[in-house]
């Protein structure tokens, strides 16, 4: 007998009884994706033919980097013991930078898979996903992946699952996304242990916004929940954190393809379509109703996305930045999150303060500029906000090392974060000697078993942006696992590091950092600058200061020999080709006051390190 | 850059040449490429080989035969582009090792272009030579054959930096060879490298101490350049030796410029000092003035480059490609250019500039004016930082400082406006 449903319930007429929402929970390369296939394949949904490797993520990145950024959801049928079932598998997005997201897909769901690797056991990020799941009182199911691996140690992972939420390690399912070894008993868990959804089928119509993506051909399509009630094409909604209405072109749901709906029912998960062109007008966490009988409470937990790290970015050839601008335009029909505007430079020119979600999110919309719109971008050093009250009371938010204000300050106010580093325990030393240089205090610390350890810091997210995660890899090894959230501020002594070039600061160099660290930085960088700028025809002080204090300087020594001292006949044309390419390197050059500057100089000197 | 279509391959020469050449005081020169040393030298990029015998026409034994050819050929160009000829400015055989071959093969190329096109009477007759590679008869017959000027590598008079650079000559062979080059009456230029990896600022004075006590008419000294592709910049790469230091380059340059001027020896180009005490004008290189001035030569040999008139083309590199195509009677040129108004302007500040005489804005005027005007203002900031001498811009030449000697290519690109 198939266990696959013969007869399924179509969307909009779904009882339900019989659906069951959850989502998966892991930790990237933990095998969330080679699952979620194998799920696709139990269920028919995808044909093995059909079936293209890592289904869910589908764009270039994602599958490069193996990160999932926009999630999805996928209806799947299956069938227990006869009775008909609707499961609604929703991705969620892996890393710590779209916990926003994340937290959005888990209220949408009843359920949740915590998939640990059996050959590496729980990671900080699932666990902060994890306890996020619990929060929201989603029914865990675990399950232990990549058994058929000879590294896998079931058991003892287990364990440590056990401990974490006190459940017995027997009832923990061991599946193989590989093999597809235990998927099918996981669907049937699923079914028996997941809750259906509670939502009342006569109230107004609630849907919640999990996700909304845009399509060239479509326009934007809003991922939703249903909480409350029905929705169905051609009647008028309306989003109630923004206050706009249009009329519903279309539902449907993905199985995998979009398949249009006559509706969708309490309960159900699926698309609305409704022909606007900009994702920011489908907000995630937002509330869609009916126009006509619209519901008196939004679902709670809504939030604006909220960036918390900023970066210029700049085209290296400054006739791009037309180009630049189009292309962010087109970015954030799709990312609601990514915010910018213009920003100018006196040593970069034309370009964009950017603000994004973490670290990771930059690094994700540098490379999509880079790559699908062609463009070549200098990007500046991380930034986080920071608000600055100045002597007379002004209280000024900082964004980007120029707005810090010039004169006496009286406070500086840092954002904070708490940090969780899942370590093997002999790295503990490693990770506490880091975590305090850089600011960090110890707010806890648990054994998940003899030989792993949470180590929790409350942190500078400064600190955070900048290097603290590439530090800790490589200290530990590369075991050591982190999640972060933002967690208040604090009072701290920051100051800005002008970097000057012939007594002129360089804007895009300067730096907001600890007083302690400001030295460092400033013998750091001018080191760095002296190799990196070729000799001039004058001597060019490279200074590191405070306000007017110079903390650190160095000297690139005036060009004495510039000349060619052999001239034949025949090198005549060889001499003028070599003058002739000068020229077109000259044209790569950025004058600084009178100091030619070459591209490669700025990206070398911004480009983070951790030679620290 | 202009390319021009008809391939030099049939030797004729575009219209403008003859046009530009005939009854204008452009100076004609000649150019002797002898493409055979004895070994490399681990610096050296030239276009040389160690095989006496590359092939037919291109064998130590043939290849004066083959040089003569190009010389016909070159002769019977001429006269069919109605390009006139003119007794020759000045006569230079380069390499590779001139020296090589016997004197009277070199005589012998000399003699049939005297009878292709005329030697002026004041020519200067060069041959550039090994110290290793001369004897007292081969100088003698060299001066008998119509030579009046020997260029001879000497690089160095300090061991340890001639093994760096695989000179294989003794530095004692150096004084014989002057000696005999004396005995024949013959004018003496030496060639000397500085900046050598392992060469200490009292090494170049040493080799400078040896230069004047020879009393030659004329120096040059070049700082050494390593060329990718030498062996030499490949030992640099693996850290057998340091890389060369601009700084002690332009040291080396300054004790250079002191101590041959205080022994009457003025420099009338950036690398070059010809023995002129009472600055007369002196002793200085025609063959290489000709170069520097934009006059017109032509090339003979492999890999030889010529001009007339802006038109610049080049043989065929290898020996044996170019001796097939001398033998089967077409042009050894493969390549040419007519460098276009830009580069030609470039050309002309970058080898006005190099030159004690200078370059006159008034001749740059003439080329293009709005070029002329913004050199001119370049050249008064170029002044007030002491990179040219004030008095001369006042006559309207732009002639480098000794600071401005060193810093010569920035000045160019200054004056070029980038």
């Amino acid at each position: 007998m198939s266990p696959v449903a013969s007869n399924p319930p179509q969307p909009g007429s779904t009882h339900s009884s019989v659906i069951r929402n959850f989502c998966i929970v892991a930790h990237i390369d933990h095998g969330k994706s080679t699952l979620a296939d194998r799920m696709l394949q139990s269920t028919n949904v995808v044909t093995p033919r059909e079936m293209q490797s890592q289904f869910l993520d589908n764009m270039d990145i994602e599958r490069e980097r193996g990160i999932t950024i926009k999630s999805q959801a996928v209806r799947m049928p299956w069938q227990v013991d006869n009775e008909d079932y609707v499961l609604n598998m929703i991705d969620t997005p892996g890393h710590v930078d779209f916990a926003y997201e994340v937290s959005r897909s888990l209220a949408a769901c009843e359920g949740a898979i915590l998939l640990v690797d059996a050959a590496q056991g729980i990671e900080a990020q699932t666990l902060a996903n994890l306890y996020m799941a619990m929060e929201h009182d989603l029914e865990i199911i675990p399950v232990l992946n990549k058994i058929d691996l000879p590294a896998a140690e079931p058991e003892r992972y287990a364990l440590e699952i056990s401990n974490l939420i006190g459940i017995d390690p027997d009832d923990i399912l061991k599946v193989s996304g590989k093999t597809g070894e235990g998927v099918e008993a996981l669907l049937d868990r699923v079914v028996r242990d997941v809750p259906a959804p509670s939502g009342d089928a006569d109230a107004p119509a609630r849907a919640m916004i999990f996700d909304s993506i845009y399509d060239t051909y479509r326009g934007v399509i809003t991922y939703v929940r249903m909480v409350d009630g029905k929705l169905e094409p051609r009647q008028g909604i309306r989003m109630m954190a923004t206050g706009s209405s249009y009329e519903l072109q279309e539902s449907g749901i993905y199985s995998p393809d979009a398949i249009p709906s006559e509706g969708l029912g309490v309960g159900e998960v699926g698309y609305l379509i409704t022909g606007v062109k900009d994702v920011a007008e489908s907000k995630v966490g937002d509330t869609v109703t009916s126009k006509q009988h619209p519901a008196e409470e939004p679902i709670g937990g809504y939030r604006e996305p909220r960036p918390m790290v900023f970066s210029g970015l700049y085209p290296m050839d400054g006739s791009d930045y037309p180009a630049l601008r189009e292309a962010l335009e087109k970015l954030q029909l799709n990312d609601a999150a990514l915010t910018y505007e213009p920003e100018t430079s006196v040593a970069l020119g034309f370009g964009f303060r950017v603000g994004f979600l973490g670290l990771l999110h930059l690094e994700i919309v540098r490379e999509r500029l880079e790559r699908e719109y062609n463009l070549d971008l200098i990007s500046t050093a991380p930034n986080v906000i920071y608000n600055v009250t100045t002597e007379d009371g002004t209280l000024v938010r900082v964004t980007n090392p120029s707005e810090f204000p010039e004169g006496k300050i009286t406070e500086v106010d840092e954002p904070m974060a708490m940090a969780t580093v899942i370590v093997p325990s002999e790295f503990i030393g490693s990770v506490m000697e880091l975590s305090q240089g850089k600011r960090g205090q110890l707010s806890g610390m648990d054994y998940l078993s003899e030989e792993r350890v949470e180590i929790r810091y409350w942190i500078p997210l400064a600190e955070i942006v900048f290097d603290y995660f590439d530090l800790l890899k490589s200290r530990t090894k590369g075991y050591a696992s982190l999640n972060w959230q933002r967690d208040g501020s604090q009072v701290a002594d920051l100051v800005k590091v002008d970097i000057l070039l012939q007594g002129d600061a360089v804007d895009a160099f300067s730096a907001i950092t600890h007083r302690d660290r400001a030295y460092g930085y400033g013998v750091k960088m001018t080191a760095k600058l002296k190799e990196l700028i070729p000799r001039q025809q004058f001597e060019v002080p490279i200074q590191a200061a405070i306000g007017s204090r110079i903390i650190a300087r160095e000297n690139i020594r005036a060009i004495r020999k510039d000349v060619l001292s052999k001239c034949y006949g025949g090198d005549i044309s060889r001499k003028r080709k070599l003058l002739e390419k000068q020229k077109e390197g000259k044209k790569r050059m950025k004058m600084v006051g009178t100091v030619e500057v070459p591209q490669e100089a700025f990206i070398a000197a911004l480009s983070t390190d951790t030679d620290t | 850059m202009n390319k021009i279509d008809t391939p030099p391959g049939t030797g004729i020469l575009p219209d403008f040449v003859a046009a530009a050449v005939n009854g204008s005081d452009r100076t004609f020169s000649l150019y002797v490429h002898v493409p055979f040393c004895s070994s490399r030298c681990g610096y050296c990029d030239f276009n040389t080989y160690i095989s006496p015998d590359l092939g037919p026409g291109a064998s130590h034994e043939s290849y004066a035969d083959t040089a003569i050819k190009e010389l016909e050929f070159a002769a019977d160009a001429m006269e069919k582009s109605g390009v006139q000829p003119k007794p020759l400015h000045s006569v230079f055989f380069g390499g590779g090792t001139p020296t090589l071959l016997p004197s009277t093969d070199l005589t012998r190329i000399l003699k049939r272009a005297d009878r292709l096109f005329g030697i002026d009477d004041t020519a200067e007759i060069t041959t550039e030579a090994n110290p290793d590679s001369l004897s007292r008869e081969a100088v003698q017959g060299l001066a008998d054959g119509g030579f009046n000027r020997v260029s001879m590598g000497m690089q160095s008079s300090v061991s340890h930096v001639l093994q760096v650079l695989e000179r294989t000559h003794n530095p004692d062979n150096v004084d014989i060879a002057a000696e005999w080059i004396r005995e024949a009456g013959l004018d003496m230029s030496l060639d000397l490298i500085f900046g050598t990896p392992g060469e200490s600022l009292e090494d170049w004075e040493r080799s400078l101490d040896a230069v004047l006590a020879l009393q030659p008419d004329h120096v040059s000294a070049y700082g050494l350049i390593v060329e990718e592709g030498t062996k030499l910049a490949a030992q640099i790469r693996r850290g057998v030796y340091p890389n060369t230091d601009p700084d002690d380059q332009a040291d080396k340059y300054l004790l250079t410029e002191e101590r041959l001027d205080a022994a009457g020896y003025r420099w009338y180009e950036i690398s070059n000092w010809a023995h002129d005490p009472h600055n007369e004008g002196l002793h200085q290189s025609q063959h290489n003035l000709a170069y520097w001035r934009d006059q017109d030569w032509w090339g003979i040999g492999p890999g030889a480059h010529s001009h007339m008139a802006g038109l610049r083309w080049w043989n065929a590199k290898h020996p044996a490609a170019y001796a097939s195509r001398m033998l089967d009677n077409i042009s050894p040129a493969i390549g040419q250019e007519i460098p276009d108004d830009d580069a030609r302007l470039l050309e002309k500040i970058m080898l006005g500039v190099r030159l004690a005489e200078g370059l006159d804005l008034d001749v740059l005027a003439a080329q293009d004016k709005d070029a002329a005007m913004q050199a001119r203002r370049e050249a008064n900031v170029l002044a007030t930082q002491g990179l040219i001498e004030p008095a001369a811009l006042e006559h309207g030449k732009i002639v480098p400082t000794l600071k401005g000697r060193l810093l010569d290519d920035a000045i160019t690109r200054r004056l070029a406006g980038f």
